[in-house]
C-alpha cells in the first residue's frame, strides 16, 4: 500500500481497527479528539461499536467489560481523563484483562493546557492507580511508529493478559506524517479460555475479578503478576540507540522530544562534539540495560535526559546509571517544547562542567 | 496569481496542508503590495494554526485576526468581533483560513450574511494523500459537506498533494489527475498547483492551473534550525 498523509490520532484509530479492535469506549478531551471522532465514523462500518460514555470512569469500566468478554477493546484520553480512568486501569490490571489505552499527553497538573507534554511519565510507569501493577507503556516518536506499535499493542495485551498504554505527547496526536499501514509480525497468542463468553452448560462459569478476601491469595496473585512482568521485561523491552558508540554525552529522550534531540545531536556533530541518544520505545519495561551499557562505556562523560516535563524519566535513567556517570536534565513543561538550539546549548554546558 | 476576489476563503480537509497554503498565500499578497489581513477561523484544530505565526505576519505589516481569547493554548471556539473588519473595511485584501471538515466550516456559516453581500472566492485545497479525499467520490463528498457547513460555494480547486518531506513530482501529478477529475465533475477550475519551491523546476509544463511555489512555515519542532 502506498503512503498516505495521516494525522497521528486518526492513524492510531485506524491501526487499532486493522488490529481487530471493534469496540471503543471513550469521552472527548483535547488533544486526542480525532480518535473517538474517527472511531465513531469507522467502527459502525466494520460492524463494531463506538460508544461515547457519560464519563471517563464509565468508559474505562466498559473497557473492563468488553475485554472480559474476550473482545479487542480500546479507549483513549488525554492526561486529566487518564487520571479519571486510573481506578479502572488498576482493576483491569488486577483482573489481568488485555486492552489498549491511549494517552495523548497534554500539559498539567490539573486541567493544565492542551499543548504537548510528557509529564504523565510517572502516572503511566509508576502507577496512577493503586496497588502493585504494571502497564506495558509504549512511546512512539513518529506517526508511522504509532501505527505499527498500536497494532502490536493488541497482540502484546492478548499474549500477556495485560493493559497496554500507547503514550504519545500531543504532537504525536496532532501532527501529519506519511504513513504506510503494514501487517505486523504474527504472534502465537493463547486462546482466551478465561473470557466470560457463556458456559453453554458445558463448563463452570468464568469469573473475572480482582477481589481477594484471603491475604495469602492476594499475595500469591501479586507474585504471579510479577512473574509475568519479569517475562515481559525480558521479552518486550524496546529501545533505539543512536550514535551512542564513542559518544561523550548520551541523551536519553523519548517520543517527539527524541526527534528534537536528534536534530541537536547532528548540530553538535558539526561542531565536533560526539553526542548520542538512547531512546526508550517502551517506557515500561524501561531499557535499563542500554543505559547501563552506556554508563560503562569509557567515552561517555555524562547523560543528559531531555523531557517535556520537570524531570520524571530521569529517575529511571539515574537508577540504571547507578552513579557511574552523572545524569543531567533539561526540560520544558506545561505545553512548551524544547528547541534544538536550547538542547545544544545545555549539552555544551554539561560537557563544560564535566571536563 | 492573487487575482481572486477581495475576500478569499481557504478550505479543505484538515491535514491537507490548507493552513500552509493560506499562510504562503497571505505572505505573497502582502509582498505584492496589498494591505493584507489573515483571519484564523480554525476552531477545530488545537495545533498547527496560522495564528502561531502572528509575530512573523505582523513584521510584514499583515493584520492577524484570530480568537478573541488570547493565548495560543485555548481550545475555546471563540470568534472575535474583529473578524467583521474584513467585511466592512474594503481596503483590506483578506484571507480566511477555515478549519478543516464540515464542523470547522460551520464557523464560516456565521458570516453568511456578510458573504452574501460580498463577492468572494472559496478555494478548496485538495490533497490526494488524505484518505477521505483520495478519490473522486470522497473529494466530492468532502466539498459538499464543507459547502453545507459553511453555507458557501467552492469557486476553485487547489492541488496541494504532498507527503510532507517525502513529496515527489509523481505525488503532485497524482493529485493533479484527481483535481482534473473533480474539476470536470463539478465544473470548477483548478486555480493553483502548490509545489515546494525546490521542486518547481522539475514540474512538467502546461498543467491546468498556476504553479504556486511555497516555503514551509508550519514547521515541526525538530525541523527548526539549531
Amino acid at each position: 500500500m502506498a503512503k498516505e498523509l495521516w494525522k497521528g490520532n486518526e492513524a492510531i484509530a485506524e491501526a487499532a481497527i486493522k488490529a481487530g479492535c471493534r469496540y471503543f469506549f471513550g469521552y472527548p478531551i483535547t488533544p486526542q479528539n480525532e480518535i473517538p471522532e474517527y472511531m465513531s465514523l469507522r467502527l459502525p462500518q466494520e460492524g463494531g461499536v463506538f460508544l461515547q460514555a457519560e464519563s471517563e470512569v464509565a468508559a474505562i469500566n466498559m473497557v473492563y467489560g468488553g475485554a472480559g468478554s474476550g473482545a479487542r477493546v480500546m479507549t483513549s484520553s488525554s492526561s486529566p481523563g487518564i487520571s479519571l480512568k486510573a481506578e479502572g486501569i488498576s482493576y483491569i490490571a488486577g483482573a489481568e484483562l488485555p486492552c489498549v489505552i491511549v494517552n495523548i499527553v497534554r500539559g498539567g497538573p490539573g486541567l493544565g493546557g492542551i499543548q504537548p507534554a510528557q509529564s504523565d511519565y510517572y502516572q503511566a510507569t509508576k502507577g496512577g492507580g493503586h496497588g502493585d501493577y504494571r502497564l506495558i507503556v509504549i512511546a512512539p516518536s513518529s506517526v508511522q511508529e504509532a501505527v505499527d506499535l498500536t497494532q502490536e499493542a493488541f497482540d502484546m495485551a492478548d499474549q500477556y493478559r495485560i493493559p497496554v498504554m500507547i503514550m504519545g505527547d500531543g504532537m504525536i496526536g496532532q501532527m501529519m506524517e506519511p504513513v504506510e499501514f503494514k501487517p505486523v509480525a504474527k504472534r502465537v497468542l493463547p486462546e482466551k479460555t478465561w473470557a466470560t463468553t457463556g458456559t453453554g452448560g458445558k463448563r463452570k462459569p468464568n469469573v473475572i475479578n480482582s477481589l481477594f478476601i484471603d491475604p495469602q491469595e492476594c499475595e500469591n496473585h501479586n507474585i504471579k503478576l510479577f512473574k509475568k512482568y519479569d517475562e515481559i521485561t525480558a521479552n518486550e523491552t524496546r529501545v533505539e540507540n543512536y550514535n551512542v558508540e564513542g559518544a561523550e554525552i548520551v541523551f536519553v529522550a523519548y517520543g517527539t522530544t527524541a526527534r528534537i534531540v536528534k536534530n541537536a545531536i547532528n548540530t553538535l556533530a558539526k561542531e565536533g562534539i560526539k553526542a548520542g541518544m538512547i531512546r526508550p520505545i517502551t517506557l515500561w519495561p524501561f531499557p535499563t540495560a542500554a543505559v547501563e551499557a552506556a554508563a560503562d562505556q569509557a567515552s561517555v562523560k555524562a547523560f543528559l535526559t531531555v523531557e517535556m516535563s520537570m524531570g520524571q524519566m530521569i529517575d529511571d535513567v539515574k537508577i540504571a546509571a547507578n552513579g557511574k556517570k552523572p545524569v543531567h536534565f533539561y526540560g520544558r513543561t506545561g505545553g512548551m517544547i524544547p528547541t534544538p538550539a536550547a538542547i545544544v546549548e545545555h549539552a555544551k554546558k554539561v560537557l563544560g562542567g564535566a571536563k | 496569481m492573487f487575482d481572486e476576489k477581495r475576500v478569499r476563503i481557504i478550505t479543505g480537509h484538515y491535514g491537507s496542508g490548507k493552513t500552509e497554503f493560506a499562510v504562503n498565500y497571505t505572505f505573497g499578497l502582502a509582498a505584492a503590495g496589498f494591505k493584507t489581513a489573515i483571519v484564523d477561523l480554525d476552531i477545530v484544530n488545537p495545533y498547527f494554526r496560522s495564528r502561531q505565526l502572528e509575530s512573523q505576519f505582523e513584521e510584514k505589516g499583515i493584520r492577524v485576526i484570530a480568537s478573541s481569547i488570547k493565548g495560543l493554548s485555548g481550545d475555546i471556539p471563540a470568534l472575535s468581533p474583529e473578524i467583521n473588519t474584513v467585511f466592512h473595511d474594503k481596503s483590506y485584501q483578506a484571507v480566511l483560513d477555515v478549519g478543516g471538515d464540515k464542523v470547522g466550516a460551520t464557523a464560516l456559516g456565521r458570516y453568511h450574511e456578510s458573504l452574501d453581500r460580498e463577492p468572494y472566492d472559496m478555494l478548496f485545497v485538495l490533497n490526494a494523500n488524505r484518505s477521505m479525499t483520495h478519490d473522486l467520490d470522497g473529494a466530492i463528498k468532502y466539498i459538499r459537506a464543507i459547502e453545507a457547513g459553511s453555507r458557501q460555494k467552492v469557486t476553485a480547486l487547489v492541488n496541494n498533494t504532498h507527503l510532507c518531506g517525502e513529496t515527489t513530482i509523481e505525488e503532485i501529478m497524482k493529485g493533479q489527475a484527481l483535481c482534473e477529475k473533480v474539476s470536470d465533475a463539478l465544473e470548477l477550475p483548478i486555480k493553483y498547483i502548490v509545489v515546494q519551491r525546490s521542486l518547481v523546476p522539475s514540474l512538467p509544463q502546461n498543467l491546468k492551473g498556476e504553479v504556486f511555489p511555497i516555503d514551509i512555515y508550519m514547521k515541526k519542532p525538530w525541523e527548526q534550525e539549531s
